[in-house]
């Protein structure tokens, strides 16, 4: 996997950390906050820049999860924070309809992200829109040889998992933001970032050229206070500065890239498409089926609706994006059924690898159930859109006044829904990490404190990073002697009760690492 | 701020000081920090003599009978070379790393005691609000800025003229810590000027000045009545040796060579014994062990290497005096 490696140059940053935020104008944006401060001059009152101690780049799912985070610990609720993001939708205000068409992006939660939204008050909100839970999960693979049947009771468990749309877990995360701010109009920023300064490294080489300066020329004390912290410069012409910056600005962060923290990754041959179908009964189960060209998932997400996520080609993709709704609905099914494939079977094989295997621990209660065929669909009722896929890994989460969490630090291949969920597992360890730091009176940019997150977090992420690339890639080729040896994977999923449990609560978020108990 | 900062680096009594400069260099909590500096002189030019001998101030006899000031004979050599390398402070990745690394766990026994003594809410972001506490010896103020921004009003004092400078312009450039008054002083001075804290902290401190007694009653002299000290240092048990001196020193390089001299470590006994003569009783004390494989410290039982003492200054018939001669 490694020899596979290519590094992406990060592209040209934009600004350079040049200077101290006070003593040059910066190249880009200075224009426009020189007009910014001078409008307020005129006005009457020089108002300083807003001076914050966190500023989040990005308002999706894991930076709205950051701030949430922040402003339910104790310790961390005074801290002031902002969200830089033009979405419109970071203006709702209400619960949304759970009547219409479900949405075609959809996140898999597993129960360490259910957890997490508990604890910071999220859930309840969560709830009252739609989600869907599932308790039973189906893998299996085109050649028949194997399938593998999840319960949540083989962990003790009454789900594995929620389908929640990506709008809803926003919607319910800015809610509870709401509640737990006053003024959250004026936190959320509806703009867009142009450029960030950084301090220089060595502060002491940023304050000498100050000290020779006369100090009469118009330094006020707020912009000494500011010659630390990092600059943000914004499309509406405003100005920012902050202790810390989050990146939360998705796989093609500006943050990042304006940092010069470089990245390791590939594409993935392969684009993936969603889109919601209907069905005539309810599903309840996950189902997901891999196919030569890449796995293909159906989601339930409540209604009688599911969602599929389908990896094939990019020019499959083009081609099942255009082709008729009819066409599509007959592929999928297709695709989920016969298609590629005849049904795995019980054989003398599974008899004897279940009484083999059932002296060791307890049997898993899903391991005596039959393969079943997935709901057919009935009709394609959203946009079916089709995105390529990446893997992407970042070499540094953090700097010094600088986190990167969610896709702006990884991307993985979407086949198990994992995606999200390490996004969510970086909030909430970014800001257990800088409540610690607040509560010994560290300044939250402060490197070394970051570094823990970074260290926390780097490992989880790069070992699940790893697991699906390999899983893409095992099931990249067809082979005779792999395809048995992906079958015997199956058995040993379906019949070996610990392993099954193993990688059953690893897929669920509540352990760190795969196979190990 | 920088303003404020720069002049008072000037001049460091400009605006708050109310100490007297001294005229002479009396050294009590200088020494961790400018013993460091030698070894990262060492360390970076290879090829030098080896490094100077470890910093020993004279012991008892060199004090003056009435309890002023310890005259010293700090070597202006080492001074300068400390001066150059003042600097790096606040470079996480520096000298300083070691102290870097251990701060939080510091902080958070100095925090979870406070906050008990004082009855504060452990869950506030600024527990120590209103308390007003004084950091001896605080080096480039790595310790008094996060006290500062717990919410202490925070004094902080160290012999080195540079440190002082350097800890002042750090400060200044974030609001909540800018308030920190920091003083190029002795605590000798301080005691003379009948100034009282609520808490009094020195850490890393004790085994490097020269009369570690004297130096207790200076610290305690400095606490109100019912007030806290807190002091850190090394115990002179063989694996401190081994350790501290023998691994950090000579095979780790953290430290420079010289930086602890065996003789001069305290022992848990011996501390207690001395904050007690200082009418300080120890209520608490724990070890800080570092664990090699995460590269973090902890807090523990195990307090045969580096340790920290929690005291209460007992209350006396004059406390209310105390009291107001703080708040003058």
């Amino acid at each position: 996997m490694l020899s596979r490696r290519r590094c992406f140059a990060a592209a040209a940053s934009r600004i350079r950390p040049l200077a101290r935020a006070f003593c040059g104008a910066p190249a880009s944006g200075a224009p426009r906050s020189q007009d910014h401060s001078h409008t307020k001059k005129v006005a009457g009152v020089k108002a300083p820049p807003d001076v914050l101690d966190v500023a989040i780049v990005g308002g999706g799912m894991v930076g709205l999860a950051v701030a949430c985070a922040l402003s339910n610990m104790p310790l961390t609720k005074h801290l002031k924070t902002a969200i830089i993001d033009s979405n419109p939708a970071l203006k709702s205000r209400g619960y949304l309809d759970k009547n219409s068409t479900p949405d075609s992006r959809v996140s898999t939660v597993t129960p360490a992200t259910i957890s997490f939204f508990r604890d910071i008050g999220a859930w309840e909100h969560v709830q009252q829109q739609r989600h869907a839970f599932f308790g039973k999960m189906q893998v299996w693979d085109y050649t028949g040889l194997g399938y593998t049947r999840y319960n949540a009771r083989d962990v003790g468990k009454k789900y594995l998992g929620c389908v929640v749309e990506n709008k809803v877990l926003c919607n319910s995360l800015l809610l509870r933001l709401k509640e737990e701010l006053d003024d959250i109009e004026n936190v959320i920023y509806p703009t867009r970032l142009v450029s960030l300064t950084f301090p220089l490294k060595s502060r002491q080489a940023g304050m000498k050229p100050a000290s020779s300066e006369p100090l009469s020329i118009g330094h006020t004390t707020e912009e000494l206070h500011c010659s630390n912290l990092v600059k943000l410069d914004l499309s509406d012409g405003r100005m920012l500065y902050s202790k810390l910056v989050i990146g939360a600005d998705g796989s093609k962060s500006n943050v990042r890239q304006i940092a010069s923290i470089k990245t390791t990754g590939w594409n993935y041959p392969q684009s993936a498409i969603i889109c919601t179908v209907e069905h005539v009964v309810e599903n309840d189960c996950a189902w997901q089926r891999f196919l030569p060209s890449g796995p293909i998932a159906l989601l339930p997400i409540g209604n009688n609706f599911s969602n599929i996520v389908w990896t094939m080609s990019p020019e499959e993709s083009l081609r099942h994006k255009s082709m008729s709704p009819e066409e599509f609905v007959k592929s999928v099914n297709h695709a989920l059924d016969f298609g590629y494939g005849p049904h795995p079977r019980s054989t003398a094989l599974d008899h004897y690898m279940e009484q083999f295997f059932s002296g060791i621990g307890n049997t898993a209660t899903s391991t005596k159930e039959c393969f079943e065929v997935p709901p057919k669909a009935t009709g394609v009722v959203s946009e079916r859109m089709a995105f390529p896929l990446s893997l992407m890994h970042s070499h540094d989460y953090v700097s010094k006044r600088l986190a990167l969490v969610g896709d702006a630090a990884h991307t993985v291949h979407p086949l198990a829904g994992q995606g999200v969920n390490l996004g969510f597992g970086d909030a909430a360890a970014l800001a257990k990490v800088i409540a610690e730091g607040v509560s010994v009176g560290s300044d939250v940019g402060d490197l070394t404190l970051l570094q823990r997150y970074e260290k926390d977090r780097k490992a989880a992420n790069v070992a699940m990073t790893a697991v699906l690339d390999g899983f893409q890639k095992m099931y990249s080729v067809d082979f005779g002697p792999l395809n048995i040896v992906r079958a015997a994977a199956f058995h040993g999923a379906q019949y070996i009760s610990p392993l099954k449990k193993s990688i059953i609560s690893y897929a669920m978020g509540d352990k760190k690492w795969p196979l190990f108990p | 701020m920088l303003r404020r900062a720069l002049l008072s680096s000037a001049s460091p009594l400009h605006g708050r000081a109310r100490i007297p400069r001294p005229s002479h260099s009396p050294i009590q909590a200088l020494l961790p920090q400018w013993s460091r500096y030698a070894s990262v002189a060492s360390s970076s030019v290879p090829p030098q003599p080896p490094p100077p001998p470890p910093p020993s101030p004279p012991r008892g006899p060199s004090r003056s009978g009435d309890g002023g000031p310890t005259v010293s004979s700090l070597n202006p050599a080492e001074v300068a070379k400390f001066a150059s390398i003042a600097e790096t402070w606040w470079d996480s990745s520096g000298p300083f790393k070691p102290l870097h690394v251990m701060n939080p766990t510091r902080l958070s026994f100095i925090r979870s005691t406070l906050c008990r003594h004082f009855r504060r809410d452990p869950n506030s972001s600024k527990p120590l609000e209103g308390l007003k506490v004084i950091d001896v010896g605080c080096g480039g103020g790595i310790l008094s800025e996060p006290l500062a921004r717990m919410g202490a009003t925070v004094t902080a004092i160290d012999a080195v003229d540079k440190n002082i400078k350097i800890a002042s312009i750090h400060a200044a450039s974030d609001p909540t810590t800018a308030s920190i008054e920091y003083c190029c002083a002795t605590a000798e001075e301080l005691v003379k000027e009948k100034r009282l804290f609520d808490a009094v902290i020195s850490l890393e401190v004790i085994e490097h000045v020269a009369n570690p007694l004297e130096f207790c009653e200076s610290l305690s002299a400095l606490t109100v009545p019912n007030g806290a000290t807190v002091v850190s240092t090394i115990n002179r048990s063989m694996r401190a040796y081994a350790t501290a001196i023998v691994a950090a020193e000579y095979i780790l390089r953290w430290l420079p060579r010289g930086t602890h001299e065996w003789s001069k470590l305290v022992t848990p006994e011996e501390l207690v014994l001395m904050l007690q003569k200082a009418s300080v009783s120890v209520e608490e004390m724990v070890g800080f062990v570092y664990n090699p494989l995460s590269g973090e410290w902890s807090l523990s039982d195990d307090i045969s290497v580096n340790y920290i003492a929690f005291g209460v200054k007992k209350s006396e018939a004059s406390s209310t005096n105390g009291r107001e001669a703080s708040l003058s």
